[in-house]
């Protein structure tokens, strides 16, 4: 990134003609900044409500010698570009500018006013921390619809420092002149991972009970917002709990749903504290590596959560502070249990009138699904364990088969009989392979997203528990005015006032909390939306990816019985 | 007698299509035409179609039970005219045992699973129990069959009385006091040592095999039962999730279809694992035994050999009842002669018959494990290609 800083957008010749605009804009650095941060953060955010600033982005390119205004806020977003410290990888490359002018022709072809109250209803349900960014450029998107790129400007509020956004849009995006819904979605598929991230090298760190696992967490990006293109930290298991419960706090109240991390397990981790190099533990930690690695990857695949300064200082901090809240036995821990327990409680008493029948559908959807994979994976970690005795039992009989051979006297009798150990030698290897790719493959899978629906069915909770916010506010209300009316009547002037007061307060809270229903009510419809893409993504890929092994077996098998016969068809 | 292929008639471990490749006269045919499961016996057809003068009529049939054929093959063994030949083993008792707790067992269970599934297994119990019928009539077929193609056996008073009194030979098991005599007899016999040990360590790592085979099969078995489970919580998970989006749920549609094929393949293999290698060895486990046998009762005839040779050295000493013991050593060794001589013969085509056996099942066994991979393969190609293509 920073070996971009010094580019200068050639391609532009509108940039060049705005070279001396900058100052003015460089001038206020502060709101430039967020015009800037507001033209590239849209390209950034990946999911599909964040297309609208895409948009504006382009809107604003490409509109440059049509409008000044846009073509001001463009050049001094374009220069802006190499001023600052290497933010912007790609942002303004000629290929751009094709997507751009598509994108400024579909932009009305978008449904703006709705984006635009998604981006505001977003707007108001970040809070303070980095989401903001959201705010701005929605905010933004909701001006350049209504046409209104000045007040764009002066809208955006304080400077978002934490994030330094880059327009990740690869410039291979299709490049027809008519842009349309589809293409805007397969650009923000080809979005896509900027980041990878993978986790190796787990190594035992200390002794005894103190002992635990360190893995290593490398990160591979061309994301600006971080601070190298490529980095290596180490984690332990707590950490990953800690971030865990850090973005749960955050988000989870808003609807999203945030991805569970991978199981504690004392046992296996006893085992390997203890120091057992037996294979079980080997085993377990490979597990634990692999659940950890798809745990992180969905955490960056939500593009709200990548947003958060949370995850970027998990992914590039050298050191993390220790997080005790989440061991079992920490007062934090049993804090938590107690309000698992009242939540369960409660859940049970609220009685929502559902108004949207989308959502029970829904959630009866999760549950019933919840049972099936559950069902399936009791299914599936069977198969494992008979595949892995079949392996036993194979290596077993190769042997016994082997010494029947040697004290065979027939020579090619003997011969075959040996071939036919080796033979089933490979046969259990084979099958052992099966056993493990079942496992990691398909089994894992099916325990991932168990857990996941977990968490769909938490958001469900929150939306329930924002309801029941709302109701009560509406309840206290009522109550209020009640009272008002009585002191009213009781002709007390003075309380009169107090009563006004506080009639006036619920009233805000009760529209607040009514906003904070429905906004919560659309995030977890997207998010559900987005989950179940994902999911059916998930699926077919990791199902495929079994088969494919299955396939793979089964011609290894072949390839085995066909050295074979020969061999049987020699004896005499 | 040189090698000749008339011994080969073992190999037919098959289901009721026994080509018993006897030799090729029809003066003695023997099969099993027909048998009934009750409750605990199965009753065998016996069905013979004979030239020899010996026989009232040339075709006929009795109905026997197992206790028979046992009674048969002991009345072999004890006869001493029959000690230099390899007796045929006797067929193992039908055991349906494990079928019937099965089916029992999933009549019990019939409340907790759905009709579907019920149904399912109950086929493939009645299958598995119709399988196990099927080897055990092979079992007894084979019997008789080496019986009637042996040129000594076959000439057996016994013999023809087992294929033709069509009345019930009212053969008792053997009882308490029986029993015990046998057990005493056999530690006897293993106390006294075998000679060849070439057939001795055959039939120890046969007895291994054995034992390893059998667990081997249920476990490959099980495993096919285990992914037909998966496949039917599949396809009720798909059937009943509305959760998936169309294209998901046409997926794991195609592939719950996918591992119901497989699975009916994998059975297919375990099947054939079984028939052509477990019970090949389970069957040799049983020949060598007799073959064992054999060699036991010369090394015996060889024993007593010796001691009526020092008895009729001692005799000559002392010049008393010489002439007993040169009687006496003359049976000994003329019964040592004849059984040495039709031993080693026996032996010979033995070792024939293993040989071919054994190559014909690994060969056919080979075969068919190719077979089903390819079919596999061929099952998972096309299911990956059609759902390749759906994405």
């Amino acid at each position: 990134m920073a070996t971009s800083s010094e580019r200068s957008p050639p391609p532009f010749p509108e940039s060049e003609d705005q070279e001396p605009d900058p100052d003015p804009a460089d001038g206020d650095s502060d709101e430039g900044e967020d015009i800037f941060t507001g033209n590239s953060k849209p390209a950034e955010i990946k999911a599909e409500r964040h297309q609208p600033p895409v948009d504006v982005t382009a809107k604003l390119q490409r509109d440059i010698p049509s409008s000044d205004p846009l073509g001001d806020l463009d050049g001094s977003g374009a220069n802006k570009k190499p001023a600052r410290d290497g933010r912007q990888a790609d942002l303004f490359t000629e290929p751009r500018s094709d997507i751009f002018s598509e994108e400024a022709a579909a932009r009305p072809a978008r449904p703006g006013p709705a984006s635009g109250s998604n981006a505001n209803s977003s707007s108001k349900s970040n809070g303070i921390h980095s989401d903001e960014e959201q705010d701005i450029f929605a905010e933004a998107t909701v001006e350049l619809s209504l046409d209104s790129p000045h007040s764009e400007r002066k809208e955006t509020p304080k400077p978002v420092t934490s994030t330094e956004s880059s327009v990740a849009v690869q410039p291979s995006a299709p490049k027809t002149a008519l842009k349309t819904m589809a293409e805007l979605e397969e650009e923000e598929s080809e979005d896509k991972f900027e980041l990878n991230i993978s986790i190796t090298n787990p190594e035992k760190v200390g002794d005894g009970m103190n002992a635990y696992m360190a893995y290593q967490v490398s990160t591979q990006t061309s994301l600006p917002m971080f601070r190298s293109k490529s980095f290596t930290v180490k984690r332990r298991f707590s950490d990953f709990l800690g971030l865990y419960e850090k973005l749960s706090e955050k988000h989870a109240q808003n609807g999203y749903i945030v991805p569970p991390p991978p199981e504690k397990s004392i046992l296996g981790m006893t085992k390997v504290k203890v120091g057992k190099e037996d294979p079980s533990s080997a085993e377990f930690v490979e597990r634990r590596r692999a659940a950890l690695e798809r745990y992180l990857q969905r955490v960056v695949a939500h593009p709200s959560l990548l947003q958060d300064p949370d995850v970027r200082e998990f992914l590039e901090r050298d050191e993390l502070p220790r997080a005790v809240n989440t061991q079992a036995l920490s007062g934090a821990g049993f804090l938590k249990m107690i309000n698992r327990a009242t939540d369960a409680v409660s859940k049970m008493t609220i009685k929502m009138n559902e108004s949207d029948i989308w959502f029970e559908e829904k959630l009866q959807e999760v549950e019933s699904e919840d049972q099936q994979l559950r069902k399936l994976h009791g299914v599936v970690e069977s198969l494992v364990n008979h595949r892995k005795d079949l392996s036993i039992n194979t290596a077993v009989f190769a042997k016994s088969v082997a010494m029947l051979g040697s004290s065979e006297d027939n020579t090619a009798l003997s011969r075959a009989l040996s071939q036919l150990a080796e033979v089933e030698d490979r046969m259990e290897q084979l099958h052992q392979e099966q056993a493990s790719s079942d496992f990691f493959v398909f089994a894992e899978l099916l325990a991932d997203y168990i857990r996941l629906l977990g968490g769909v069915r938490g958001c469900f909770d929150q939306r329930m528990k924002t309801w029941q916010r709302w109701q009560d506010a509406q309840v206290t209300l009522q109550k209020k005015r009640e009272n008002e009316a009585r002191l009213l009547w009781a002709n007390k002037p003075d309380k009169l006032q107090q009563a006004k007061e506080e009639i006036a307060e619920w009233e805000n809270k009760v529209t607040q909390y009514e906003a904070d229903f429905e906004r919560i009510s659309t995030t977890v419809r997207k998010e559900v939306l987005r989950f179940e893409k994902e999911k059916a993504r998930d699926f077919k890929n990791q199902i495929m990816k079994y088969l494919e092994s299955l396939l793979h077996s089964q011609q290894q098998l072949i390839k085995y019985w066909e050295a074979f016969l020969p061999e049987a068809k020699a004896i005499a | 007698m040189d090698d000749g292929p008339d011994f080969l008639s073992e190999e037919d471990r098959g289901p009721r299509a026994v080509n018993v490749d006897l030799q090729t006269d029809a003066t003695l045919q023997v099969d099993i035409s027909d048998a009934l499961s009750e409750r605990d016996k199965v009753k065998f057809t016996v069905h013979t179609k004979s030239t020899l003068p010996s026989f009232k009529q040339n075709e006929f049939s009795v109905v026997r039970q197992h206790e028979e054929f046992i009674w048969l093959h002991d009345s072999f063994v004890e006869n001493d005219d029959y000690a230099g030949y390899i007796i045929p083993p006797a067929p193992p008792r039908p055991d349906f045992d494990a079928s019937r707790e099965k089916l029992q067992k999933l009549g019990e269970g019939e409340g907790s699973m759905t009709k579907e599934e019920f149904t399912k297994m109950k086929q493939e119990l009645e299958a598995e129990y119709l399988a196990i019928f099927k080897k055990t009539v092979a079992m007894h077929e084979v019997f008789l069959c080496r019986v009637a193609a042996h040129p000594v056996l076959r000439k057996d008073l016994n013999f023809h009385v087992f294929l033709e009194y069509n009345q019930d030979l009212s053969v008792r098991g053997k009882n308490k006091k029986e029993k015990l005599e046998d057990f005493f007899k056999n530690v006897v016999k293993s106390a006294d040592g075998v000679l060849v040990a070439g057939v001795k360590d055959v039939d120890d790592f046969f007895e291994h095999e054995k034992t390893f085979l059998l667990e081997y099969h249920n476990r490959v078995k099980d495993a096919s039962a285990k992914s037909d489970k998966m496949i039917r919580s599949h396809k009720s998970n798909c059937t009943s999730s509305r959760i998936l989006s169309c294209s998901l749920t046409r997926f794991f549609l195609k592939v719950s279809e996918l591992f119901e094929k497989t699975r009916k393949i994998e059975a297919r293999v375990a099947a054939d694992e079984d028939l052509k290698l477990a019970d090949l060895l389970k069957y040799y486990l049983r020949e060598s035994q007799a073959a064992k046998d054999l060699l036991y009762r010369r090394g015996r005839a060889l024993v007593d050999y010796e001691n009526a040779n020092k008895a009729l050295d001692k005799a000559r000493a002392k010049n008393k009842d010489v002439l007993q013991a040169e009687t006496s050593q003359q049976l000994c060794c003329q019964k040592f002669e004849k059984i040495s001589e039709s031993a080693k013969q026996e032996l010979i085509d033995f070792k024939t018959r293993r040989v071919a056996a054994f190559r014909k099942n690994l060969v056919e066994l080979a075969e068919l494990e190719l077979k089903h991979a390819k079919g596999n393969l061929q099952l998972l190609q096309s299911c990956l290609g059609v759902l390749k293509g759906d994405t």
